[in-house]
C-alpha cells in the first residue's frame, strides 16, 4: 500500500532546456488505480521514473516535492556502500516500495534463466536466501508463467518475457506498481496476457499507475484517469467516462487512442493492375510454411497471423532480401528472382520498411539519409535535391533535415524510414508492422500516406497485427497459419 | 556459421561439476607455464594429459574438434611464419623454397610451436565448453570475491549477445534494402562492414542504457548487502583440482628440463 | 551538477562497459564469418595480421574514452577477452591474462593523464600503449623463435602503430560519431552536445 503526493513537482534532464514535467500537483491514495495520459512529451515516463527513484540528483534538477508515503524517492548521489545520510536511507526505503515495468521486455531481463531473473531483485534487496525461491514461484504463478524456472530467457516470446519482467517486480512485493506502456512492444495476444496478469497479480492493496496510449485496453485495469498537460500541470483528473466525454476529441487529436473513435475505411478506388510480385509455395525451414501470395499495383495487401507464423520472413522474401528455400518468386517481369538483383536495382523496384526504423539508418543526417538511395541509383545532384526536399516536405521532416536519425522520436523515425524507401520511387512497398507502437496521430498520417501511394499506382504489402489498420486500408488479407513449432533456439542463425 | 554460446558438454561429468573458478584457475595454472618453452616435448606431454582428461569433463572429442578447428588456421600461420622468418635454421637442409632454407631445425621448432598452441589453448576451450556463464559469475563473486556489480553487469550484458547476433543479421538485410551493397569491391565491403558495426553499436549501447535503468529499478545499486539465491561451493575437491593442475604442469616442465630439451622463450 | 565522487562506477557505467565488450564480441564474430577468405589470406602473409590487431584492442580504448573512470580500460578489455573465450576462440583461457595486459596499456595512458583528458592525443597514446603491451606479450610468448630483425621487431612496431591508429584514432572517431546519436547522453563523452 502506498500513497503518492506531488506538490509543484518538476524535473529537467541535464542538458535540456525544457522541463520534462512541471508544476505538478497530484495526490494518489492507497490502492488507487490510475491511468496516466497525455500527448507525447507531456512527461509521463519522466514522472514514473521519478516515482521509481530512477532520477539521480546528478542527472538533472528538480523543483517542488515528490513523496511516497511521506518520503522522497529521488535518489541522492551516493558515494558507495549503504547510504549513510538518514534522508538517503529513507529514500532507499521508499524506493523499495516501488516496482516498475518498462516497454521493452528484452532490456528488462537480466539473467539467462527465468527463475534466476525473478530472484535477481530479491538478491539485490537482501531478501534472505531461504525466502527467495518461495517468492519466485509465487510471483511466477501470479503472472501465469507457463514454463519451469530453468527456462532460458532468450527462448521467450515478447509477451512471455514481459510477464517474466512483471514477475521480477512482483517478487519484490511493491506497494506501488508502475507500468510504463507495458504492452506497446507486444502483439495483441501478448498484450492481452499482460493485462490479465496485471489484473490477477495486483490486489486492492497495490497502488497502480499505468502509462498507456491504447486506452481501451487499459481501461479495465483502472478507476481513475489523469491527463497531463504538455508544458506543465494536470489538464484533467477523474473517472474515465467523465474524462473521455469532456476531453476525448482533444486527446484523440493529440495522438491518444481514445476509445470510441473509429476510423472510416479508405479502400482502393481503382482496380488493381497485374501483379508486381508473385510468390508461389515459398518456404523457409523452421520459419515459414509454404505460402503463395501476389500483390499488384494499386492495392494494399495485408499479411496477418499469429507470432511465429513467419510474417516477417515473408516480408523479407517479397522484399528481395532473403532467398526462399523452396518455391519461386517472380517480380517486375524479371527472369531473376528479387534476391538475386543488385541492391540498386532492387531499391528502384521494391522498397522495404523494417519494423525497427533504426535498422535502416546508414548516415548521420536526416537529409543525407533521404539522398542516399537516389544517389546510389545514379540520379543527378539536382534530382537528388528535388527528391529530398519533396520527401522532407511530404513527411513533415523539413525541420529535422539536419538532425541525427538516431535522435528522432518513434513517430519521426517511422516517417523517415518510409521516406527513405520512397526516395528511389519503387512501385512496390513492403512494410513490416508499419503502425507498431505509433500514436494515433502518426498512425493516421501513415494510413493517409499509404492510401495516397496506392492511388498513385503503388502496390503495398503490409505485415501487421493491427486490426484497425487492416480494416481501414487493406484491399485483401492473406492470413498465415501458425507454423509448426520451431526447435528451441539453442543455436542462433546469423 | 552459427554462434554457439552455451555449454556443449555433459554438465554432470565429474570434473565438469567442479567450481567454475577452480576450473578456470586450473586451466590457467596448467596452460600458462607451457608458454615458457618452445620445445616439442613439453606441449606433446601436456596435450596427452589433456586428451586423457577430456572424458572426465564430459566433452566429446568430436565437439572439441569442432571448437578447436580455428586452431588449424593458426597452425598453418605458424608454419608459414617459421618457413619465412625462422631465426634458427640449423640442422639438415631438407629443401630450399627460393631464398628460404627449410631445415630439420625449422621444422622441429614449427612442430613445437604448433603443439604449444594446441596444448595452451585446449584447457581454456575445455573449461569454457563446460561452464555456464551464470555459474561462472556466481562463483567469481562468491568464491573469488570479485565485485558483484561488475560480475553481474557483465553477465547481464552477455545475455544481449544472441539478440545482437540477430540484430547483425537484420542490419545486413536492411542495408541491402537501402540499396547499399558492396559487390566484390573490398573497400566497399570494409565500409559496409564498418557502417553495420556502427549501427550495431548504437543499438547495443541504447539497450545497455535501458538495461541499466531496469537493473537499478530492481535495486541493483541500492547499496544493501546482496544475498545469493544460488550458492556456489568451493570444496576440497576444487582445491585438489587447482593443486593437481599446478603440480602437473610443474612435473611436465621438470621432465623436459631433466631430459635437457627445455628451450625457454627468453634467453 | 554535483561531482562529489566521480570515480565510483554507476550501474550504467558497468553495464555500458560490458555492452561494449559484448558488442565487439559480436563484431569480431561477424568479421570472421564475413571475412573467412581474407583470414586465410592473412595466414599466408602473417605480418599483415598486425594491421587488424588494432581492432581487437579497440574495447580498451573505447571503454576508457566513454566511461572515463579508473579501471574502465582494463575492465572492458578483460570482459571482451572473457567473452571471446566463452564463445570459443582459438586461444582458450590465455586470452584472459592477455586481455588484462592489453587493458592495462590503455589504462596507464589514461591514468598518466589523471583521467582528465579524453581528446585525440589521449586516445592515440592509449592506443599506442595498449598496442605496446600487446606487442610485448607477443614478442616473448608467441614470436620468440622468429628472426629478430625481419620479423619480431617489425611485428612489434606494426602492432604499436596499429594500436595507435585503429584502436586510438578509431575509438576517438567512433566516440565522435556516437555522441550525436544520443546514446552517450548520460556520459561525459556525450555531454559535449549542445543543449537541445
Amino acid at each position: 500500500m502506498s500513497e503518492v503526493q506531488l506538490r509543484g513537482f518538476g524535473w529537467r534532464h541535464a542538458g535540456r532546456r525544457a522541463w520534462a514535467v512541471r508544476e505538478l500537483d497530484l495526490h494518489i491514495r492507497h490502492g488507487e488505480r490510475v491511468l496516466l495520459l497525455g500527448p507525447s512529451g507531456a512527461g509521463k515516463s519522466t514522472l514514473l521514473a521519478a516515482l521509481a527513484g530512477l532520477l539521480p540528483e546528478d542527472s538533472g534538477e528538480s523543483e517542488g516535492t515528490i513523496e511516497i508515503d511521506g518520503i522522497s524517492p529521488l535518489k541522492a548521489f551516493r558515494s558507495s556502500g549503504f547510504p549513510r545520510r538518514p534522508e538517503d536511507q529513507a529514500s532507499a526505503a521508499a524506493q523499495f516500495q516501488v516496482g516498475i515495468v518498462f516497454q521493452d521486455p528484452q532490456t528488462q531481463l537480466v539473467m539467462a534463466r527465468s527463475g534466476d531473473d525473478v530472484a535477481f531483485g530479491c538478491e539485490n534487496r537482501g531478501v534472505p536466501a531461504g525466502e527467495i525461491w518461495p517468492r519466485v514461484s509465487d510471483a511466477l504463478d501470479r503472472v501465469g508463467f507457463p514454463y519451469p524456472i530453468t527456462r532460458s530467457t532468450s527462448a521467450l516470446s515478447g509477451g512471455e518475457a514481459q510477464r517474466l519482467a512483471l514477475a521480477g517486480v512482483l517478487a519484490l512485493r511493491p506497494g506501488l506498481l508502475l507500468l510504463d506502456e507495458p504492452t506497446a512492444n507486444l502483439d495483441p495476444s501478448g498484450a492481452e496476457l499482460i493485462r490479465e496478469a496485471v489484473a490477477r497479480a495486483t490486489g486492492p492493496e497495490t497502488t497502480l499507475i499505468i502509462v498507456e496510449h491504447r486506452v481501451a485496453e487499459a481501461l479495465t485495469l483502472v478507476d481513475r484517469v489523469v491527463v497531463l498537460e504538455p508544458g506543465g500541470g494536470v489538464r484533467a483528473d477523474g473517472a474515465p467516462e467523465m474524462i473521455f466525454a469532456a476531453y476525448g476529441d482533444k486527446l484523440a487529436d493529440e495522438g491518444v487512442w481514445v476509445p470510441g473513435f473509429s476510423t472510416p475505411p479508405v479502400k482502393a478506388t481503382t482496380k488493381a493492375d497485374p501483379d508486381l510480385v508473385r510468390a508461389e509455395h515459398v518456404t523457409v525451414p523452421g520459419r515459414l510454411a509454404p505460402v503463395s501470395i501476389a500483390a499488384g499495383a494499386g492495392e494494399v495487401v495485408a499479411v496477418t497471423g499469429p507470432n511465429g507464423a513467419g510474417k516477417s520472413t515473408l516480408a523479407l522474401l517479397l522484399g528481395g532480401l532473403l532467398a526462399p528455400a523452396s518455391g519461386r518468386i517472380e517480380a517486375f517481369g524479371d527472369r531473376q528472382p528479387p534476391h538475386r538483383w543488385r541492391a540498386a536495382t532492387l531499391t528502384q523496384r521494391i522498397g522495404s520498411v523494417f519494423q525497427n526504423p533504426e535498422h535502416q539508418f546508414v548516415t548521420s543526417r536526416v537529409a543525407d539519409e533521404l539522398a542516399l538511395g537516389p544517389r546510389r541509383v545514379g540520379r543527378s545532384p539536382d534530382e537528388v535535391r528535388r527528391i529530398v526536399d519533396d520527401l522532407l516536405d511530404r513527411l513533415r521532416l523539413t525541420k529535422l533535415a539536419a538532425a541525427n536519425p538516431y535522435t528522432l522520436s518513434g513517430g519521426e523515425a517511422r516517417r523517415l524510414s518510409v521516406a527513405t524507401a520512397l526516395a528511389t520511387a519503387p512501385r512496390l512497398l513492403v512494410l513490416d508492422e508499419p503502425t507498431f507502437g505509433q500514436d494515433r496521430r502518426t498512425w493516421r498520417e501513415l494510413v493517409d500516406l499509404l492510401a495516397g501511394l496506392r492511388a498513385e499506382g503503388h502496390g503495398i504489402v503490409a505485415v501487421t497485427h493491427d486490426d484497425a489498420f487492416v480494416r481501414t486500408l487493406a484491399d485483401r488479407v492473406v492470413p498465415l497459419g501458425a507454423a509448426e513449432p520451431a526447435p528451441l533456439p539453442r543455436r542462433l542463425l546469423p | 556459421m552459427t554462434l554457439v554460446f552455451e555449454p556443449v558438454a555433459d554438465p554432470s561429468a565429474p570434473l565438469a561439476r567442479r567450481n567454475p573458478v577452480a576450473k578456470l584457475g586450473a586451466a590457467l595454472l596448467f596452460s600458462l607455464p607451457l608458454v615458457s618453452t618452445v620445445d616439442p616435448l613439453t606441449p606433446a606431454i601436456a596435450l596427452l594429459v589433456e586428451l586423457v582428461l577430456l572424458p572426465f569433463f564430459g566433452v566429446r572429442y568430436r565437439v572439441l574438434a569442432r571448437r578447436a578447428a580455428p586452431l588449424l588456421l593458426a597452425a598453418v600461420g605458424v608454419l608459414v611464419t617459421m618457413v619465412l622468418f625462422a631465426a634458427d635454421r640449423s640442422g639438415e637442409l631438407l629443401f630450399s623454397a627460393g631464398p628460404f632454407e627449410v631445415t630439420t631445425g625449422v621444422l622441429a621448432t614449427a612442430t613445437g610451436l604448433i603443439l604449444r598452441i594446441f596444448a595452451v589453448a585446449l584447457p581454456g576451450i575445455i573449461v569454457f565448453a563446460t561452464t555456464d556463464p551464470t555459474d561462472l559469475a556466481d562463483a567469481l563473486v562468491q568464491n573469488a570475491k570479485a565485485p558483484a556489480r561488475f560480475a553481474l553487469g557483465a553477465l547481464a550484458a552477455f545475455r544481449l549477445l544472441p539478440l545482437l547476433a540477430q540484430e547483425w543479421h537484420a542490419l545486413t538485410l536492411a542495408r541491402r534494402a537501402r540499396g547499399v551493397d558492396a559487390g566484390r569491391n573490398p573497400v566497399a565491403k570494409v565500409r559496409l562492414f564498418a557502417s553495420t558495426a556502427f549501427a550495431l553499436l548504437v543499438g547495443a549501447l541504447r539497450r545497455g542504457v535501458r538495461l541499466s535503468v531496469a537493473m537499478d529499478a530492481r535495486g541493483f545499486d541500492s547499496g544493501v548487502p546482496r544475498t545469493y539465491a544460488r550458492r556456489q561451493h568451493f570444496t576440497g575437491a576444487d582445491t585438489a583440482l587447482l593443486a593437481c593442475a599446478g603440480v602437473a604442469s610443474a612435473a611436465i616442465l621438470a621432465v623436459t628440463v631433466a631430459l635437457g630439451v627445455f628451450r625457454p622463450i627468453v634467453g | 551538477m554535483k561531482n562529489t565522487d566521480s570515480n565510483r562506477w554507476r550501474t550504467i557505467d558497468v553495464v555500458i562497459a560490458s555492452v561494449i565488450a559484448v558488442a565487439f564480441g559480436v563484431i569480431f564474430w561477424a568479421w570472421n564469418t564475413v571475412w573467412s577468405v581474407t583470414e586465410s589470406a592473412f595466414a599466408f602473409f602473417p605480418p599483415a595480421q598486425t594491421l587488424l590487431y588494432g581492432v581487437w584492442l579497440m574495447p580498451a580504448v573505447l571503454g576508457g574514452l566513454i566511461i572515463r573512470k579508473p579501471g574502465a580500460s582494463i575492465y572492458t578489455e578483460l570482459v571482451a577477452a572473457i567473452i571471446s573465450a566463452l564463445l570459443g576462440n582459438a586461444w582458450g583461457a590465455t586470452v584472459i591474462p592477455q586481455g588484462l595486459l592489453q587493458g592495462l596499456g590503455a589504462e596507464l595512458a589514461f591514468a598518466a593523464l589523471r583521467y582528465r583528458s579524453f581528446r585525440l592525443p589521449a586516445a592515440l597514446l592509449a592506443g599506442a600503449l595498449t598496442g605496446l603491451s600487446a606487442a610485448i606479450f607477443d614478442f616473448f610468448a608467441w614470436n620468440s623463435e622468429t628472426a629478430l630483425w625481419s620479423y619480431r621487431i617489425p611485428y612489434a612496431l606494426l602492432t604499436v602503430v596499429s594500436g595507435a591508429v585503429l584502436a586510438g584514432l578509431g575509438s576517438w572517431a567512433l566516440v565522435r560519431a556516437l555522441a550525436p546519436t544520443g546514446v552517450l547522453d548520460r556520459f561525459g563523452a556525450g555531454r559535449d552536445r549542445a543543449l537541445i
